[in-house]
């Protein structure tokens, strides 16, 4: 077998591979398009014949995707705000300075970062419950900060660590203060990571199930994602309707995997960037 | 590193760190802190109603201890969690290795449709995957059916505990596989291509440049993508959760974060929650602690 028909051979395997891999996505994005009489076949239909939208008219008819929508965006926007700005500081102090508690600070956040919400959604509920804050944007909130931001500052770490302090005094020299050095020259060169560990912030607060399942109890103040689980658990008290069910699942899962696809490579580097670089 | 030694006093920093420290106290520090104190007292149903929680030592742990139920959902989330695991690690090394092989076209491709699946958010995923394995009109069912000799119409695959975590592993490997994918592939493409040709020219067969060459240099990668698979297979409460709704509520069912969940919520039972949550966090620090150990050292470079 010559190198050119085994690289053929390869390249036919890995297409085979991605075809399989995508087609749970695809079946999802297929279903949501197909009417009721077709999915309700025993031969499955496996392109979108006679495509309609009555799927998603029905998933969106009584209003409670727009309340999950409004609540899910609220929360989300107060975690990429209040993470991005405590983890830029934060960030910052442990690249910048050297100071007592330096170490303890990094270890606790690594350690943080690592707890699992299985471990601790108990007592924040308890926590949560005892403040009167249960269903609340506040109340939730302010675990998803905790728990998002140690990565979030680890990941600022490395772009603050990346620019050069010397630039900074170089600015101070000319005449700048260290306020204005900083926000002419070191901000701009940072905006990228922003961006970055901000669509890390928002992805996560967007998609997370466990802590919302026990923080807002009440149908009024689902997210997205109890939303979705909530319309399923209802679908499936009579005959699950599934078209509906894949319609309302492509609704959640478009916005974030166009997100997804905008920071994947930062993400990726972020968590194994030292084992990678060796 | 660089650094600027500070001029206006020693303050900055701490005045820097002071919103997130505050904010981890609040959201991770004072639960972590409650759950401790918790899981040394009883606090069943009466305490929720306001009865004062007595304090009772390690007797909640000797009771879990003890507990053959426990040491059963901490036997079956460990396999779980360790199988997931390294299938997840074999087929993303594979995948790996698949993308150093073929043309660029087919690479993006497969690269796309990893990126894909790695998007899904966990509740949409599990839908679609419920759906495809659902009894009667499941792709799954319907392909399996085909192949001569195979029975599968109608099966239910959420009906035996065996079964239903196979559902759940195929569904969490589906949705890590990318992230190791691409991780390993990353490293794979910090191996020189001269040292390989030169192994290549010497004689050394496929197998044997994986060996000596390729895995000893991608080593590292691979053993912090495995901790960290090992972590997050820990925590899969949300596709537990979701595949119980579609088939059995019952606690042969249940792994550690549903067990727990369970405890807390429908036995009110907040004592022995907290203790299970404890255990879960212990063995979660105890994975980390390699993991934790290699950035430390990341941060010092």
């Amino acid at each position: 077998m010559t190198a050119r028909t085994r690289r053929g051979l390869f390249s036919a395997l890995a297409i085979i591979v991605a075809l399989a891999w995508v087609f749970p996505v695809y079946w999802m994005v297929n279903s949501a398009f197909l009417p009721n009489i077709i999915l309700q076949s025993f031969i499955p239909t496996f392109f979108p014949v006679k495509a309609t939208l009555s799927n998603f008219t029905g998933a969106l008819a009584d209003g409670s995707f727009f309340s999950a929508l409004g609540m899910s965006v609220a929360i989300t926007l107060t975690v990429v705000v209040f993470c991005l700005l405590f983890a830029f500081l934060a960030a910052i102090a442990i690249s910048r300075f050297r100071f007592r508690g330096r170490r303890s600070f990094v270890i606790a956040v690594l350690i943080v970062q690592m707890l699992p919400a299985e471990g601790l959604f108990i007592a924040q509920y308890k926590m949560v419950a005892s403040v009167g804050l249960l269903d609340s944007v506040l109340g939730v909130s302010v675990i998803y900060i905790a728990a998002v931001v140690p990565f979030t500052i680890w990941m600022l770490r490395g772009f603050v660590a990346g620019i050069p302090a010397d630039l900074e005094e170089a600015a101070m020299v000319d005449g700048l203060s260290r306020f204005g050095a900083f926000m002419r020259i070191t901000f701009p060169l940072l905006a990228p990571g922003l961006v970055a560990s901000g669509v890390y912030a928002f992805l996560q607060a967007w998609n997370e199930f466990t802590v919302a399942l026990v923080l807002l109890p009440s149908e009024a103040a689902q997210t997205l994602p109890l939303w979705l689980r909530g319309f399923v658990q209802a679908s499936a008290t009579r005959e699950t309707d599934w078209g509906q069910v894949m319609a309302a699942s492509t609704l959640v899962a478009v916005p974030v995997i166009i997100f997804f696809l905008i920071v994947q490579g930062r993400l990726t580097s972020g968590l194994v960037a030292g084992a990678v670089k060796g | 590193m660089s650094t600027i030694a500070p001029r206006r006093g020693i303050r900055a920093p701490y005045v820097l760190i002071v919103p997130a420290v505050v904010i981890l106290l609040a959201g991770m520090g004072y639960p972590l802190i409650w759950q401790f104190v918790t899981s040394m007292q009883e606090y069943g149903l009466a305490q929720q109603f306001g009865k004062p929680a007595p304090f009772v030592g390690f007797d909640n742990f000797v009771t879990l201890a003890t507990d053959p139920v426990l040491w059963t959902v901490v036997a079956r989330s460990l396999a779980f969690c360790v199988l997931t695991a390294a299938v997840t690690l074999a087929v993303g090394t594979l995948l790996a290795l698949l993308m150093t092989v073929v043309t660029k076209t087919a690479r993006l491709i497969l690269q796309i449709a990893l990126l894909l699946a790695w998007s899904m958010p966990v509740v949409a995923a599990m839908t679609v995957w419920i759906w495809l394995f659902d009894r009667r009109r499941g792709v799954v069912n319907y392909l399996l059916d085909m192949i001569p000799g195979v029975e599968m119409n109608r099966f239910d695959w959420l009906s035996t505990p065996l079964t239903f975590f196979a559902v759940a592993s195929i569904i969490v490997i589906w949705m890590s596989v990318p992230f190791v994918a691409f991780s390993i592939y990353a490293g794979l493409t910090q191996v020189s291509d001269e040292v390989l040709e030169a192994a290549q020219l010497d004689g050394a067969t496929g197998f044997q440049r994986f060996r000596h060459i390729i895995a000893p240099l991608i080593r590292p990668v691979i053993a912090i993508v495995l901790l960290l698979q090992l972590i997050w297979d820990l925590r899969v409460f949300t596709q537990i959760t979701m595949l119980q709704d579609a088939g059995s509520k019952s606690g042969d069912y249940d792994l550690l974060g549903t067990y727990i969940y369970k405890l807390g919520t429908s036995s009110q039972d907040f004592g022995m929650a907290s203790a299970v949550s404890i255990l879960v966090l212990a063995i979660t620090i105890a994975l980390s602690w390699f993991y934790i150990r290699s950035l430390l050292k990341e941060d010092e470079a």
